[in-house]
This record gives C-alpha cells, sequence and structure tokens, in this order.
C-alpha cells in the first residue's frame, strides 16, 4: 500500500482505483475498444496489465477475452450502451461457456449513441435480462471512490469464484471526475486464484461437472485431459444436446450458481436511522446525492434510513425486505422510468413508494430533499 | 495416451456431404503432422461443419456463429505453448458474418489456421445465399440463381496480410494439402470448395463441382506473404498506477467554512484545464477536499474548455454543480458556454476578462485583464487573481504546485508576480 501519511491526498479519478484494483485482484488482460466515458479505463488499462489488445471491435473484444479466458487468463474490458450492446451474444457465449471475465460498463445518455459526455444511469433494466432466458448475470454497480476500488475486485473475484462474465456498472460522472483522495486509506486486495481441476485425477475429465455449482477449470492449453467448451446447450461433458434432463440441469445450474453463489458476495450498505419510518434509495452515482440529502434531512431534525444497494443483479430479497419495512421510500436514479424499483416489484410499486428521476442531468441532493419531504 | 483424432466412423452429416472428407483429411493430416490430439484445439462455428465436435478427440470449443475466428484468436493470443496447434472450422456463412474477425486475424497475423468449408451456401438454416455464393448458382432464397458474385476471401485475407491462404477443390485425398496449410507459422486460412448434397445439388440438378467452381470465378492457388506471425507484445508496464500519482502534502490552510462551486472557462488552448488542476491541488494543499472535471467540446482544439471545481473544508458527495458561487471567464467561449449558469446566479462572484460583455446576474462581476499576458496564460493569470482576491487559497499555495509539479519553465512566473504586484 501507499506509504503517504494519512491526510496527505492525491487528486486522481476512479478508473486509474477500478484498473489498478483489477490488476491486484487477478485480470491480466485488458481489451480495448474506444468509447467515451470509458476511455480513461483502456488508457489506464492499456499503462497496467501485462497484456493489452486493442481490438477492431467490441465484437471481438468479446470473443478474444473469452479465448483468452478459456486458456486461463482473466480478461477484462471498459464500454459504453453502443459498445455493449455488440458485446451481449457474446456475453451470453461467456456465460454459457463458464468463461471469467469483468466488463465494465460506464453509462451514458441514450438511446443509442445519446450523448456521449453525459452520464446516465439507464442500462440497469437491459442488464437485467441480457442473458436469454433470463438467467442472473452478475452486475455490481459502484456508488463512491471506495467503492471503485473494492467493489472493482470483487466484479474479479466473483468472476473468478463464480465462473463467469461480471458486469461493473458505474457511469461517467463516477470515472471522468478527479478527485482529492487519501490513498492510504485503501485497504489491501487480495489476488484470487482460479480453482484448478487435478491434473493427476483419473478419468475423464468433465469441463461442466460442478463441485459446489461451480466446475473447475482447465485450460485448453494443457494435454492431460480432453476439455469442451460450449456456448450450444450442453451435457457436463460440453457436448451438444437438444434439451436432455441432463443439458437442462446443466441450464438451471447456470442460473442457481450465481443465485446462490452471488450471495455471499452481496454488496449494499445500509444507514438505519432510529425511529425513522422514511428510506432513501440510491444506487451508483445518485448515492452520493443520496448520502448529501440524507445528511442534510437528518440535521433538519428527519427521521429517515438510507440503502445503497451494489449487487444489482441477482436481485437480492433482502432490498425488498428493507423497503417493505418503512412507510415512505424515496428511491432516486438518473433514468425516468425507475429502472431499481420496476426490477424488484414490476411496475405495481408499494403504496408510499416514489421516485426522483433525472434525465441528462444528475439528480441533486435538493430533488431527494423535496421528495422525502412532500 | 489417445492417437486417434476421430472417435467413430460414422460422421453426423448428411450422406455425400463435402464437409465429411474436409473433417476427415483435416485429422489425417493432423496425424501425419504427429499432433497429440490433446495439442490441438479445435474451434467450431455454427453451421453444419460445426457439428463435428463430438467425433473429435481434440479439445473443442464450440461458440458463436461467425465469431470463431475471433474466439480461436484470443486463444492463439493466451496461448504461450508454440507446440499447439488452433485449428477454426467455419462455412461459407459463418465467413459472410464473421468477415471482420478473418481479416483481423490475417492482419495481425495470428498463429492459427482456418478451414473454410465452402459449400456456396448456408447448409443449416436451409441452403440460403451466402456471401461466398457464385453469380448464377440457385438457392432456397434464389431460385433464380444468385445476381451476385462471392467474395474473394482468400485474396481479402491475403491482402490483409495472413502468412498463408489457398483454395483447394474438395475432392480426393486432400491431407497433405492441409497438411501444408497447417504446418504455417502465423495465419493460414485454407478455402476447402464443396457441395452440400442436400441443397446444392437438389437445386443445381447435373451441374458439377468443377463447373460451379469455374462460374465462380475464383482460381485455385495459394498466397503467401513473408511475415513474422504475431507476438504480444508486453511492452513496458506500470507496477502500480497509483505509485506515480503525487501525493500533496498539507502546508496551507484555508478559511474556507462552506462548500464552494467553482467555474473555470475559456477556450481550448488558453490553459483551463491546467489553470483548474492547479486550483484543485493548491486547495488540496490547503487542507480543503476538491473534485473536479472538466469538459469540451469533441473536437477539443476548438471551442470553449471547462473545468467544474468544488472545493469543501469537509467530504464531498455530490460534485454536481447547478449554480456555481464563483466562475472565472477569460474569454467569449467560456462566456457563451456558462451564460445560463452565470444569469441564474443570486449571489457570488464572476471574475471575467475585461473585453467580454457583462452578463445580466445577481453575482458580483469583477473585470481584469486577464488575457494581457497572451491568451496561452489567460486562465492561469486569472486563477492566480481569483486567489489574491478571494483568499479561498493563497497565491504562495499555487507557486509551490507548479515548483512541485515542474511546471515553472513553461509558465511566465515572473510576469505573473510582476503583474501580481503591481494589483
Ligand atoms: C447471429 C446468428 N445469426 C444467425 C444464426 C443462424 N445460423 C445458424 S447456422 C447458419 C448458417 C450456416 O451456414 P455456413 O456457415 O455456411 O455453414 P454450413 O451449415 O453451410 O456448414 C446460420 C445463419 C445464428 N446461429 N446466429
Ligand atoms: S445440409 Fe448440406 S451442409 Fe448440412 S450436412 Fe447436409 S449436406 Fe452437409
Ligand atoms: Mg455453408
Amino acid at each position: 500500500m501507499q506509504e503517504n501519511k494519512k491526510g496527505n491526498r492525491t487528486l486522481t479519478d476512479a478508473s486509474r482505483l477500478i484498473i489498478e484494483s483489477m490488476a491486484r485482484a487477478g485480470a491480466d488482460s485488458f481489451i480495448g475498444y474506444p468509447i467515451t466515458p470509458a476511455n480513461l479505463l483502456y488508457q489506464y488499462g492499456s499503462q497496467r496489465m501485462p497484456l493489452m489488445l486493442a481490438a477492431p471491435d467490441e465484437i471481438t473484444t468479446l470473443q478474444w477475452m473469452a479465448g483468452l479466458s478459456a486458456t486461463g487468463k482473466v480478461p477484462i474490458t471498459a464500454t459504453s450502451f453502443p459498445g455493449y450492446a455488440l458485446m451481449i451474444e457474446s456475453v451470453n457465449m461467456a456465460y454459457m461457456m463458464e468463461l471469467p471475465m469483468v466488463i465494465i460498463l460506464v453509462q451514458r445518455l441514450g438511446p443509442a449513441t445519446g450523448t456521449a459526455t453525459c452520464g446516465a444511469q439507464g442500462d440497469l433494466s437491459l442488464l437485467r435480462g441480457n442473458i436469454s432466458g433470463g438467467h442472473p448475470l452478475p452486475v455490481i454497480a459502484t456508488s463512491s471512490f471506495e467503492d471503485c476500488w473494492t467493489l472493482s475486485a470483487k466484479a474479479v473475484e466473483t468472476a473468478i469464484k463464480l465462473r463467469t462474465p461480471v458486469v461493473l456498472l458505474t457511469s461517467k460522472e463516477e470515472v471522468m471526475t478527479s478527485k482529492s483522495f487519501d490513498m492510504a486509506s485503501l485497504p489491501e486486495i487480495k489476488k484470487t486464484e482460479q480453482k484448478y481441476y487435478d491434473l493427476d485425477c483419473e478419468g475423464a475429465y468433465k469441463s461442466y461437472k460442478p463441485t459446489d455449482m461451480v466446475p473447475d477449470f482447465l485450460p485448453v492449453t494443457q494435454n492431460k485431459h480432453q476439455v469442451r467448451i460450449n456456448a450450444s446447450t450442453h451435457n457436463q461433458l460440453g457436448l451438444l444436446q437438444h434439451s436432455t434432463p441432463e443439458a437442462m440441469d446443466n441450464t438451471r445450474r447456470l442460473e442457481e450458481k450465481i443465485k446462490q453463489k452471488a450471495f455471499e458476495y452481496i454488496q449494499y450498505e445500509l444507514y438505519e436511522q432510529q425511529d425513522a419510518e422514511k428510506l432513501v434509495v440510491a444506487f451508483g452515482i445518485t448515492a452520493a446525492a443520496a448520502k448529501d440529502a440524507v445528511a442534510q434531512l437528518q440535521q433538519d431534525g428527519e427521521k429517515v434510513s438510507l440503502l445503497i444497494p451494489k449487487t444489482l443483479v441477482p436481485v437480492q430479497d433482502v432490498y425488498a425486505e428493507i423497503m417493505d419495512s418503512y412507510n415512505k421510500v424515496v428511491v432516486a436514479e438518473e433514468n425516468i422510468n425507475n429502472q431499481f424499483s420496476e426490477m424488484i416489484y414490476g411496475i405495481r410499486k408499494p403504496a408510499g413508494h416514489s421516485f426522483v428521476g433525472s434525465l441528462g442531468k444528475m439528480i441533486t441532493p435538493q430533488q431527494i430533499i423535496e421528495e422525502v419531504k412532500a | 495416451m489417445i492417437k486417434e483424432y476421430l472417435n467413430t466412423d460414422a460422421l453426423p452429416y448428411c450422406k455425400g456431404c463435402g464437409h465429411d472428407l474436409i473433417a476427415r483429411n483435416t485429422t489425417k493430416a493432423l496425424e501425419k503432422l504427429n499432433y497429440d490430439p490433446l495439442d490441438v484445439i479445435m474451434v467450431t462455428d455454427i453451421g453444419c461443419h460445426g457439428i463435428i465436435d463430438k467425433c473429435l478427440n481434440t479439445h473443442t470449443v464450440h461458440g458463436l456463429h461467425g465469431r470463431s475466428s475471433a474466439l480461436g484468436a484470443g486463444i492463439s493470443l493466451g496461448n504461450e505453448n508454440p507446440d499447439k496447434k488452433i485449428i477454426v472450422f467455419i462455412g461459407d456463412g459463418g465467413t459472410t458474418i464473421g468477415l471482420q474477425h478473418i481479416m483481423e486475424a490475417s492482419r495481425l497475423n495470428i498463429n492459427m489456421t482456418v478451414v473454410v468449408h465452402n459449400n456456396y451456401l448456408y447448409g443449416m438454416t436451409g441452403g440460403q445465399t451466402s456471401g461466398l455464393t457464385p453469380p448464377g448458382f440457385k438457392t432456397t432464397t434464389s431460385y433464380e440463381g444468385n445476381p451476385f458474385t462471392g467474395y474473394d476471401i482468400c485474396a481479402l485475407s491475403h491482402t490483409a496480410g495472413a502468412a498463408h491462404t489457398s483454395r483447394i477443390m474438395g475432392v480426393g485425398d486432400i491431407s497433405d494439402k492441409l497438411k501444408k496449410v497447417l504446418e504455417v507459422k502465423g495465419f493460414s486460412l485454407v478455402e476447402v470448395l464443396e457441395i452440400c448434397p442436400s441443397y446444392g445439388v437438389k437445386l443445381n440438378p447435373k451441374r458439377k463441382l468443377s463447373e460451379i467452381v469455374e462460374t465462380a470465378g475464383k482460381p485455385l492457388g495459394e498466397w503467401v506473404n513473408d511475415r513474422e506471425q504475431f507476438n504480444v507484445h508486453q511492452g513496458s508496464k506500470e507496477k502500480n498506477l497509483l505509485e506515480k500519482v503525487p501525493v500533496i502534502k498539507k502546508v496551507f490552510n484555508s478559511y474556507l467554512k462552506d462548500p464552494m462551486a467553482l467555474i473555470v472557462s475559456g477556450s481550448a488552448g488558453e490553459g483551463v484545464q491546467l489553470a483548474a488542476g492547479l486550483i484543485s491541488k493548491a486547495a488540496i494543499s490547503s487542507g480543503l477536499h476538491v473534485t473536479q472535471k472538466g469538459s469540451y467540446p469533441v473536437t477539443v482544439g476548438v471551442g470553449f474548455s471547462t473545468s467544474e471545481i468544488n472545493l469543501s473544508p469537509g467530504k464531498i458527495n455530490f460534485h454536481g454543480i447547478n449554480v456555481p458561487d464563483v466562475v472565472i471567464i477569460t474569454s467569449a467561449d467560456g462566456l457563451a458556454h456558462n451564460l445560463k449558469k452565470i444569469e441564474a446566479m443570486k449571489g457570488g462572484k464572476v471574475f471575467m476578462d475585461s473585453s467580454l460583455e457583462v452578463p445580466n446576474t445577481g453575482a458580483e462581476v469583477i473585470r481584469h485583464d486577464f488575457r494581457g499576458l497572451g491568451a496561452r496564460n489567460a486562465s492561469i493569470f486569472a486563477v492566480f487573481y481569483f486567489a489574491l482576491k478571494t483568499g479561498v487559497i493563497s497565491t504562495e499555495s499555487i507557486f509551490q504546485i507548479i515548483e512541485e509539479e515542474g511546471k515553472g519553465k513553461k509558465l511566465p512566473i515572473a510576469k505573473i508576480k510582476d503583474a501580481l504586484s503591481a494589483l
């Protein structure tokens, strides 16, 4: 860790923290294709990752990453919606193949090319449903500089331990703003190792035979056991099947693996105020405004709690449990359709729930304060 | 150790399918090359040719339609053992949809072999026209015959830089031809011409493969680029991205009690971002918390350049600025870009170059000739002026940051000092 004494700060941006954190956690390759507002991540990735390659497009990006992952590397990339849209079929492929990797998704204003230099939080609904079959793809959202350090490492750890692509969800305002920051305050990050199949085991290795939900890994570059990697419906050996019970069990396992195991990695912050009947909920960039709003409200004598969800997918019961225990719930997110609430409650939000949204502008603490007081 | 490449003699294709011949000859060629099957990584595309996986004793990787050459390239890029062989089986359909991946692997000369199973149509989906279908060839989507010529994938791959490309007939024993292709170090592509009995023969009865090949107008042959295979250049890498970020010691003080939202704005090339960085770092050295973000048009070299800064004695969470407390404007571009925000101010201060027209605002407007030391230094000088007039940070703290960062030589320090002492 840095040797600087506490209190002496640097001026830095969160992109730097994200890449350094991922490198320490075990990521070793960066495949890049430029897109605002993810370019700083690309730049740092190319400086820091032992292996860096410039892909000619985002489909190639994901395919190269999958190939690297099959050889035992832990690749990462950074993009924004237009690039992510191109990646989706390949993300599904890596999900089905069970290849670890992390995609840093820096949200910007859509639809389509939208406004490249304007922040947004409009991609959660897409991420919740972007695996065909509705299976959960882990999505972890950063809401502070500290998160950009700790959760970036978590994303790599989750990818490796669950053998899955993981999306680290952030936004333009989070990764392109510099802040005074005390790097000495950053906790240490441990490298996550891949769990390899014991090469000396006798008998056939099955690429998709799980131990504790997740299969052990063997790279295609060893020659002790045959490895079969498959994005089509397959059995435990990795052989294509139409819809045999074994293959359906495998597909079911993909869902269960994420649902059960990601629970071990679930992240959220809850600041409960005693006797509070009101709750503010915000993730990502809006969590900063929510923190200020709640601090101000409490200063004004208002009793109010704050929930900052970080593991967004798989959707967690605990969020509904927390939200259900308040009479008034204000959810703030930078879109106009309240994607977080919809993910939890569908289109019928419980009585007492309201929404502060925004398009093309960061949500201010004042907007949240007004809604809580309303 | 298994030496057999195929675990069955019954390959899963329709009777007479050209894919059968390619699969058998590829494995035969590998046997001739004496590869251990588990040193071979077969990457198969989606299409009839791709259902071969289950018959192979090699490693098998079965991905998406058209993407297998990129997936194989990824494996090649991650592989550190030169004794491995990475082979991609792809169809004319996969070649069409994934052309870019073949071009890129050719351009980089990535060590792998792509075997294009060109049966002139999409077999698996029912015999539709592909980008490699020859003119006049009938498919289920062109009963009159294809009106277009097909891509010359060998020419494309060759001109993109592939070490070796070749086009051969999928007839007879082609194992020696394939062996030669598989021996290439770097990117090799072989287009094997064949026919799909179920659609190709049925829709084009009585036509012979050799005659169809002739109408396609693409010569058989081989094309070589004498090139080194791709090596992943790892270059010099930073071991720690945090190490080089300078730690700013707190050596000064600031009287600031409440957060201050500050905007510095001017024209591109006039030092706005540099000046904003100086304020931010000087503020950190004065014990303040800071956020800073720049904005400028996509054409970074012209138009406005703006930086939004928050200064606060306490930790800053929300960093957006709706109505600023202080605005520093050094040019007309900067003024135009921030006019609405300045007009919305009900108090606070606006420092602006004396050449600019005073906007309608509730802020106190302070005008000064910021451009007097040259346009390039306008923002820097304005920042010193701001420091002197507000005392939020000291001019000394800014000079110190300039010195620590070794920026003194590029800035007219003496002139700035003179101008400041003349105030
Ligand atoms: C993205 C995508 N689009 C379309 C398909 C449907 N599809 C499956 S196989 C195939 C064509 C295969 O043709 P070719 O590559 O020539 O192989 P062949 O069957 O002739 O061996 C297509 C279009 C798909 N799987 N994925
Ligand atoms: S449909 Fe055509 S390409 Fe597919 S297996 Fe049958 S003959 Fe071969
Ligand atoms: Mg075909």
